[in-house]
């Protein structure tokens, strides 16, 4: 008997509204405090072709994905066959058995569970859309069966997920009823699976990250949003925009404290947002590599113009148009150094969608302190699944980390330190992290005269006024050419390599300021592996798998780029590392070799880049053959 | 140009409402060549906000990239500026004005800028409605990279080595009002008269409003048989007719005879006379403007004037029903649904 551990896939036809169906079994399977792990597997269409949700259930709390199908609920004939194959030997394969299967389906290793779903529905319902729309409720009624799940349970999603809709429980419970029945008083076979209730879970939500990124944009205080839909990043702006509506209109005006905008274009996007930014509010835009591309050019100007940024880039597999439903981790290379000439920018690599709130709320701080274009590097496994995750966190007393802003008053203090030609007092200066007390030395260091693009405080980020500040001081011009450091245009070369040497040291300090790597596993012996973003469930897995056969791996989950002090740390004092990733050209490894001069030989790559999230008996079988 | 400016100021300077001379208003010295057009504009733009009591640091320009985008350096110094890149001052414009409602948008391109890179910006921004002016300093060709033809110089023009160009022009003027562009006009850099009070005008309008001036390269588009130098651009232009822009706060002196100027008033309640000089065309008809641009261009003509207006524009942020308070001035009270909702979230996502 296989006990809360065991991989579920329904075959459907897209289209057929069997998505909100399946989600019923995943969220019954949460509810009873059993880990849970859902994958939509679908393709790039709307209509009429073959889609999957594949529903890992672990009592481990293994999250990633699982090779073999215990059971396989094929309602699709388009890939009736493909899914029938893909059954384990001794799973089981349930299908409509309104028709009767075809002759060559006579596999003896499985178990056949035909229940006639549509002559179910036929007898039952006389609206054609409702006998399709069943159809789905009755094989999950059948499944609540064989599992043993709490009837209960589900009853209480359906009435949850129809409120204000109540006309539609009562025929969903009906069919969930038919498909429950139907199995009790026909199925009479053996069934060695169950779905037993632990308390497993704890305080955990089952949540998606393309909605945890768009609530961290919504804590951190963004107000504009420009974007271009694009899947599988489309979802964040349709979160952003459900919780606007929620939290962000006026309760006494009714009007909007926010600005969504569907721009004509990724650069259109990119740029609205870095107007936006330029000009003091907090903006974003969320897409996928295909727009990275396009906003290539307007992140080379963020760099050197100094705009702050916030890009959420939900990877899908590539390149060109590539499978864009799938996932992958391949803009890694396309994003750190994104647009022409000498340019870097930080990532940010969230695991989970509460790394996907909080690191989005994170970016924002950054790109304000930091001055530059921040990308939080999420995938559409990440983004358009639904995770178990620890419940979202916010503290009250935090402050929006606006960077180094000026004031007015601050502006006047610069002015009077002209005037008199000597120091004066002075309000403090905004420090690094927005308070006072790391201020560098105030305002007399400007010697009177507001500069944009001096380094004051020797961490290579300036201080900068937004418009409308001051009634006479501290304008200047934003540009992408080359200028001094009072932002006077200039082709002096003395004063571009000033600056782009600047662009360097505040590059060091972003090293400072971005999160640090995870570490597990430490006991520095042996081999070390690396791995982040999604890949981390399966790896988790792998490493303890590994360990039940004695392998032992030292692992470090990075969560940013640049690369700090610990990650070289890391790197240096492990002859050799597993770098697990999810693209072909193992884009990581490249940028480690790029950035810290590792020696390439000792990075070893498990790669994965078929476009399904890599699982942990991929690892273990590419870390074996390795080693 | 000259390399030398005097900083002499005469003493008897007239000022301002806000107590500020003219000089106040402009920009650092022009690269641009000798008697561009381009300079001309920058002019008159200084002079439109002097005269305006324009508080330059409640404006922002913006500009993408080419001669004319050099252009924003050269006037109201006080000002924010953002040289941003080729083609996408439209996208920047919009969010900075998204940001904060309350700043005067000037826009500064050039016809390569709008009409061939920047197109698909230029429409958009039009369609949006964008509370700003958008000034094209329109020479037909490509300065800064030496007198490429561009989208908008007329098939048949000349540049100067002779080739004539093969395609058809870009009526950048005709375009907007086609998209529902709800300000039009177009103007001549030489005729800084017409120019001040449009540009007056544009500043109050709310909504997008392009100035699609005319503004001749004396470097590589002003020889025989261009259709953008500056004598083939005086002998052919057409006033639709005169503009007075009088604001808000100015009461009404001039006497017309009656009938002879159209009132227009303005957003907040400034008024823009105008004296039409074309018999059949009324500015506020979408399809009578596209009329008489048509019936221009039939006669090789470059109609100059306030071509179109629609006084009940609304711009951008009223479309999207956005706060009247500038979103960049929002702080974390007001934008941060806090813990207890955020609670109220995770307990819904169990």
């Amino acid at each position: 008997m296989k006990v809360n551990d065991f991989v579920v896939r329904f075959a459907n036809v897209n289209g057929t509204g069997s998505a909100s169906a399946n989600a019923l079994f995943t969220k019954a399977v949460f509810r009873m405090g059993v880990p849970v792990t859902p994958k939509n597997i679908f393709p790039s269409n709307i209509q009429g072709l073959p889609t999957w949700y594949e529903v890992r259930v672990s009592e481990k709390g293994h999250l990633g994905r699982r090779e073999g199908v215990d059971l396989m609920v094929a309602v699709n004939p388009q890939s009736m066959r493909k899914d029938y194959a893909d059954v384990v030997p001794g799973g089981y394969f349930v299908f409509d058995s309104s028709k009767p299967l075809h002759p060559s389906y006579k596999r003896e290793d499985i178990i056949h569970i035909g229940i006639p779903m549509t002559e179910l529905c036929n007898a039952n319902y006389s609206d054609a859309r409702q006998r399709q729309l069943f159809k789905n409720i009755v094989y999950i009624g059948a499944l609540v069966s064989l599992f043993q799940i709490d009837f209960g349970a589900i009853e209480e999603l359906i009435e949850s997920q129809f409120k204000g809709k109540e006309k539609l429980i009562e025929p969903n419970i009906k069919a969930l009823k038919m498909g429950e029945t139907w199995v009790k008083e026909n199925f009479d076979g053996e069934f060695e699976m169950r779905v037993e209730r632990r308390d497993l879970l704890g305080d955990k939500i089952l949540y998606g990250g393309n909605s945890a990124c768009a609530l961290g944009a919504i804590y951190a205080g963004a107000t504009v949003a420009a974007w271009y839909p694009i899947t599988p990043s489309t979802s964040v702006v349709d979160a952003f925009s459900k919780y606007c509506a929620k939290y962000r209109v006026d309760p006494d005006s009714g009007k909007n404290n926010y600005a969504i905008v569907q721009a004509e274009d990724e650069l259109a996007a990119i740029g609205m947002v870095m107007g936006a930014s330029w000009n003091g509010a907090r903006a974003f835009t969320a897409t996928s590599g295909p727009g990275v591309s396009l906003m290539n050019e307007f992140l080379g100007l963020g760099y050197f113009a100094e705009v702050p940024t916030v890009l959420i880039d939900v990877q899908r597999t590539g390149p060109s148009t590539g499978m864009p439903t799938r996932t992958q981790q391949s803009d890694i290379l396309l994003a750190a150094y994104a647009s022409h000439g000498d340019t870097k920018h930080p990532l940010l690599f969230p695991a989970s969608p509460k790394e996907c709130f909080e690191m989005t709320a994170l970016a924002f701080d950054l790109t304000e302190q930091l001055q530059t274009p921040v990308i939080v590097m999420t995938d559409l496994d990440l983004g358009m699944n639904d995770h178990v995750t620890e419940p979202l966190e916010w503290d009250d007393s935090r402050e929006y980390v606006r960077g180094k802003v000026l004031t007015s008053a601050q502006l006047d203090a610069i002015a009077k330190g002209s005037i008199n030609g000597r120091r004066t007092g002075s309000p403090a200066l905004p420090g690094r992290d927005g308070s006072d007390e790391t201020a560098g030395e105030p305002l007399q260091q400007f010697r009177g005269k507001f500069g944009r693009y001096l380094d004051i405080d020797d961490d290579g980020i300036p201080y900068r006024t937004i418009p409308g500040t001051h009634l006479t001081l501290g304008a200047y011009t934003t540009r992408g050419s080359s200028r001094d450091e009072y932002a006077a245009y200039t082709e002096d070369g003395d004063a571009y390599r000033r600056n782009v040497d600047r662009l360097a040291r505040k590059w060091d300090t972003a090293k400072e300021l971005v999160p640090s790597p995870i570490f597990l596993n430490a006991e520095n012996a042996g081999d070390g592996v690396i791995f982040f973003g999604t890949s981390t469930y399966a790896a988790i897995e792998a490493l303890e798998l590994l360990k039940e056969e004695g392998i032992h791996l030292d692992a470090m989950r990075p969560r940013a780029f640049p690369f700090g002090r610990a990650f070289r740390e890391f790197v240096d004092s492990h002859e050799r590392i597993f770098v697990i990733e999810q693209n072909r050209d193992s884009q990581f490894r490249s940028l480690m070799m790029i950035e810290l001069g590792v020696d390439p030989s000792k990075l070893i790559s498990v790669l994965n880049y078929d476009g399904m999230p890599i699982t942990a008996d991929n690892i273990i079988r590419q870390v074996k053959k390795a080693r | 140009m000259t390399f030398i400016r005097s900083t002499f100021r005469h003493p008897a300077l007239p000022k301002n409402d806000l107590g500020y001379t003219v000089d106040y208003y402009e920009g650092s010295l022009s690269t641009l060549c000798a008697g561009c057009g381009h300079d001309s504009i920058n002019a008159a733009i200084v002079e439109a906000c002097w005269e305006m009591n324009i508080e330059p640091h409640k404006v922002a320009k913006l500009s993408g990239i080419g001669c004319s985008s050099k252009s924003p350096a050269y006037f109201l110094s006080n000002s924010h500026g953002f040289n941003s890149v080729h083609g996408r001052m439209p996208s920047v414009a919009t969010g900075a004005n998204l940001a904060n409602r309350d700043l005067i948008y000037f826009g500064v391109s050039g016809d390569g800028d709008s009409a061939s890179i920047g197109m698909g910006q230029f429409v958009h921004v039009v369609r949006r409605n964008l509370n700003m002016v958008y000034l094209v300093m329109n020479n037909g060709c490509y300065g800064l990279t030496k007198g490429q033809d561009s989208a908008t110089a007329d098939a048949g023009s000349k540049n100067k080595s002779g080739h004539e160009n093969l395609f058809e022009a870009i009526d950048l003027a005709g375009l907007a009002i086609e998209l529902g562009a709800t300000f039009v006009a177009q103007s001549f850099s030489g005729d800084k008269q017409q120019l001040v009070p449009l540009l007056k005008a544009a500043m109050k309008h709310n909504g997008f409003a392009l100035l699609n001036v005319i503004s001749p390269c004396v470097t590589f588009n002003n020889n025989v048989g261009s259709t953008k130098s500056y004598d083939y651009v005086r002998e052919h232009v057409e006033l639709t007719g005169t503009v007075d822009f009088v604001p808000i706060s100015k009461e009404i002196l001039t006497s017309y005879e009656a009938g002879s100027i159209q009132e227009l008033t303005m957003h907040d309640g400034s008024q823009i006379h105008l004296h039409k000089l074309q018999k059949n065309w009324d500015p506020t008809s979408r399809s009578s403007a596209i009329s008489a641009i048509h019936a221009a261009r039939e006669k090789n003509e470059i109609l100059t004037g306030l071509l179109f207006i629609d006084e009940n524009s609304k711009d951008l942020h009223s479309l999207l029903d956005t706060s009247d308070r500038p979103l960049n001035s929002l702080g974390k009270d007001v934008l941060c649904p806090g813990t207890a909702r955020l609670a109220e979230l995770n307990a819904q996502l169990r």
